[in-house]
């Protein structure tokens, strides 16, 4: 029988070459991999840029906002929103507003703004407008926008001291984003730990961590972040409360990111990579680290990124019923309070506008923490 | 399933032991104490106590013993004479205050909870058996909107639209006439009647969950190989949905009530505020705010013991329901 035998060395691209597409799905890494997986949930990725552009946005507040944060105007007490217009009696002048001012009505005692539409102020851009100290450092005034000189501009309207609620929702948001960010902070930091040292450990460790567990999840949450921030002293710098809120925070929460760490370690644990680097005599703090941990990483990120809403909803729960930031520390919540006063708010509806971008920080996390998760495991 | 239900209910011990030394620290945190209220509350009426009186009565009171006794004193009081100490704001034992409203807050939770399984039960159904079409697209982002609207700022906009509109308060709990009434058949009709409002804005979010869980977990069951058999058998979509796949995928109804009412609870104080309802959930900020502690530490236990029966009851349920945990060595949650 004759045999044929191909001098040539196999290469099985050659049969089937691999188009560039695939070459580059093959070779990417895991984060990669996670990056385009997340990529399809369009949801998500729209919201991951928005929040990305809020958080770009607290960090040059200052420069945004038309005013500063506790700037009265006596003349526009509970104005309402002056709306931008582009034309003009049919002539195009560019952004505009027009300007107006309040007569008492006698009979119900009601202030009654009237625009005066023969004069457009129109706008000024990248202006010098009212000074204000950078992060509380650099001195400056330059600002996106101003309005005309002696004007006012007030796109969503003024509180009962004339107070700008945008410039007011700007510079809140600074505290209202970033105390989600330390609390979950925190929380990460307890939840990886205990819930990281009851699943490797297990046995007794296991029991005491998961009976205070138990314990700590059987308390209604927002009872409870009340109780604690109540007992926060009166006499605290308002600096101080802030982080007492965070730390508050996080302390509560942490329970369910530590249930989810112990789960992810008890099934990892027992994989044949976790025994090998056990026996080869890697002690348990790093057989954690470096070997467990980033199995389950993308899981934890997703979790982490959908615990922030409740904790930006927890801070603006606790403000707005005054148990938890004060003035001068502003946040969306300390805002809100104004609208406890529902016949006030039924006036002067404007008051209830930081519900908006709360809502819309809240779902957007929903969003981007739903598609991580999707995202979180590529190969699936 | 005795042994089962004295296991389980032995298990609680620790946990409610637990709760209430956690609420007696915090009914401690607040600088001062019991008796540096009363004295400024005699000061500020023109009363003056020496200082040896003061001394005196600390020690009768028995606020300079060691924490341990003083937690001892506290917790003794309730298990035995249903003491939960004395409200400073209402110048009466915190059990009265609270009394009435307690039982507007259970109501309310149970209620709510109705709700829930009343409104997910059908739409949950539906989204898994007609997955991925239009309408099980618009379920979902619906039940997304309920899960991410914050339900007190809910409460709120609905406050102001009613007001706008309709001109009426949506605060009313029961009907005028039964203000002040002690319970009866009639006044919990009515406050069935007026509950509704508060009921759909604090069960929305609790709602969407429920329906994401349950739709997940008939999607799977309607992919198993029996459940395909059944079909290739000849039996009518129907029954192939209702005889097994729709009876296991239940279970989160129950199991999940654990989940369930803290967050019930949770929302139902803020949403309380907003629409002033006569539950517990006001009293307990206008404590927090006046630093009333034994008012306010009694009505988070108090929650907090709730909550723990919930679950009990639910994980009794479940063990009656479902041979495998009661047959099993413990609960799986």
């Amino acid at each position: 029988m004759k045999r044929f035998v191909d001098p040539q060395p196999f290469h099985p691209d050659d049969e089937r070459p691999l188009t560039a597409e695939q070459e580059q799905f093959y070779t990417a890494s895991q984060w990669q991999l996670i990056w385009w997986r997340f990529h399809r949930h369009r949801l998500a990725v729209v919201s991951f840029w928005f929040l990305l552009a809020l958080y770009a946005a607290i960090l040059v507040a200052e420069f945004l906002a038309p005013y500063g944060l506790e700037s009265r105007n006596a003349a526009h007490v509970y104005a309402p929103p002056q709306t931008i217009h582009l034309f003009h009696e049919g002539r195009l002048v560019g952004p505009f507003v027009y300007p107006y001012s309040f007569e008492l009505n006698l009979e119900t005692l009601e202030r009654e703004y009237k625009f005066d539409r023969t004069e457009p102020q129109p706008l000024r851009w990248f202006c010098r407008g009212e000074p204000y100290r950078f992060w509380g450092q650099v001195e400056g005034d330059l600002h996106l926008f101003c309005p005309k000189e002696g004007g006012t501009v007030f796109l969503l309207g003024t509180d009962r001291l004339g107070r700008d609620m945008l410039s007011r929702i700007l510079y809140g948001a600074r505290i209202s984003l970033t105390i989600g960010l330390l609390g979950v902070a925190v929380s990460f930091v307890l939840g990886v730990l205990l819930g990281g040292l009851a699943g490797y450990l297990g046995g007794v460790v296991d029991s005491v961590i998961q009976r205070i567990i138990e314990v700590i999840r059987s308390f209604p949450v927002i009872p409870l972040w009340m109780a604690l921030s109540a007992a926060l002293p009166v006499s605290w710098d308002p600096l101080w409360v802030y982080f007492g809120i965070t730390l508050i925070l996080g302390l509560v929460d942490w329970p369910g990111l530590a249930r989810a760490v112990r789960g992810r370690i008890l099934s990892l644990r027992e994989e044949d990579f976790a025994q090998a680097a056990v026996l080869m005599g890697a002690r348990p703090r790093r057989v954690i680290v470096r070997h467990l941990v980033p199995s389950f990483a993308s899981h934890l990120i997703a979790s982490v990124t959908l615990a922030i809403p409740s904790m930006i909803l927890g801070e603006t729960a606790l403000s707005f019923l005054g148990l938890g930031l004060r003035p001068p520390i502003t946040s969306w919540g300390v805002l809100l309070t104004e609208a406890q006063n529902i016949n006030a708010v039924a006036l002067y509806p404007w008051l209830m506008l930081p519900v908006v971008p709360v809502i819309l920080v809240v779902l957007a996390f929903n969003f981007v923490g739903d598609g991580l998760r999707d995202a979180a495991d590529p190969y699936g | 399933m005795l042994r089962y239900v004295v296991w389980r209910v032995l298990m609680m011990m620790p946990t409610l032991i637990a709760i209430s030394f956690v609420v007696f620290v915090i009914i401690q945190l607040p600088e001062g104490d019991y008796l540096d209220a009363m004295v400024a509350e005699l000061e500020a009426q023109g009363e003056r106590l020496q200082a040896d009186q003061i001394a005196h009565l600390r020690a009768q009171y028995g606020l300079d013993a060691p924490f341990v006794v003083q937690y001892w004193n506290w917790i003794s009081a309730i298990v035995l004479h249903g003491d939960f100490g004395f409200s400073f704001e209402y110048d009466r034992p915190v059990l009265d205050v609270i009394g009435d409203r307690f039982w507007l807050t259970a109501i309310l939770a149970l209620g709510t909870v109705i709700f829930t399984w009343a409104v997910s039960f059908p739409i949950a159904i539906y989204s898994a058996v007609y997955k991925y079409s239009i309408g099980d697209h618009i379920l979902t982002f619906i039940g997304f909107l309920g899960l991410a609207t914050p339900n007190f700022l809910l409460a709120l906009i609905l406050l102001y639209l009613s007001q706008v509109y309709f001109g009426t308060e949506v605060g009313q709990i029961m009907a005028e006439q039964y203000i002040g009434e002690p319970m009866s058949f009639d006044k919990f009709l009515s406050i069935l009647s007026h509950m509704w409002i508060a009921v759909v804005v604090i069960g929305t979010s609790g709602t969407a969950g429920m329906i994401r869980r349950i739709r997940a977990n008939l999607m799977d069951e309607l992919e198993k190989p029996y459940v395909v058999t059944a079909r290739a058998k000849g039996l009518p979509p129907g029954r192939a949905l209702i005889k097994y796949p729709l009876r296991l995928s239940l279970n989160p109804f129950i199991a999940d009530i654990g989940n369930l009412l803290p967050d019930l609870i949770s929302g139902s104080v803020l949403v309380a505020f907003v629409l002033s309802l006569p539950t517990n959930g006001p009293i307990l900020v206008n404590a927090l705010q006046s630093q009333d502690m034994y008012l306010a530490g009694a009505i988070v236990m108090i929650e907090a013991v709730l909550v723990v029966i919930g679950v009990l009851i639910s994980d009794l349920a479940l063990a009656a329901l479902d041979p495998r945990i009661r047959l099993g060595e413990g609960v799986r949650r």
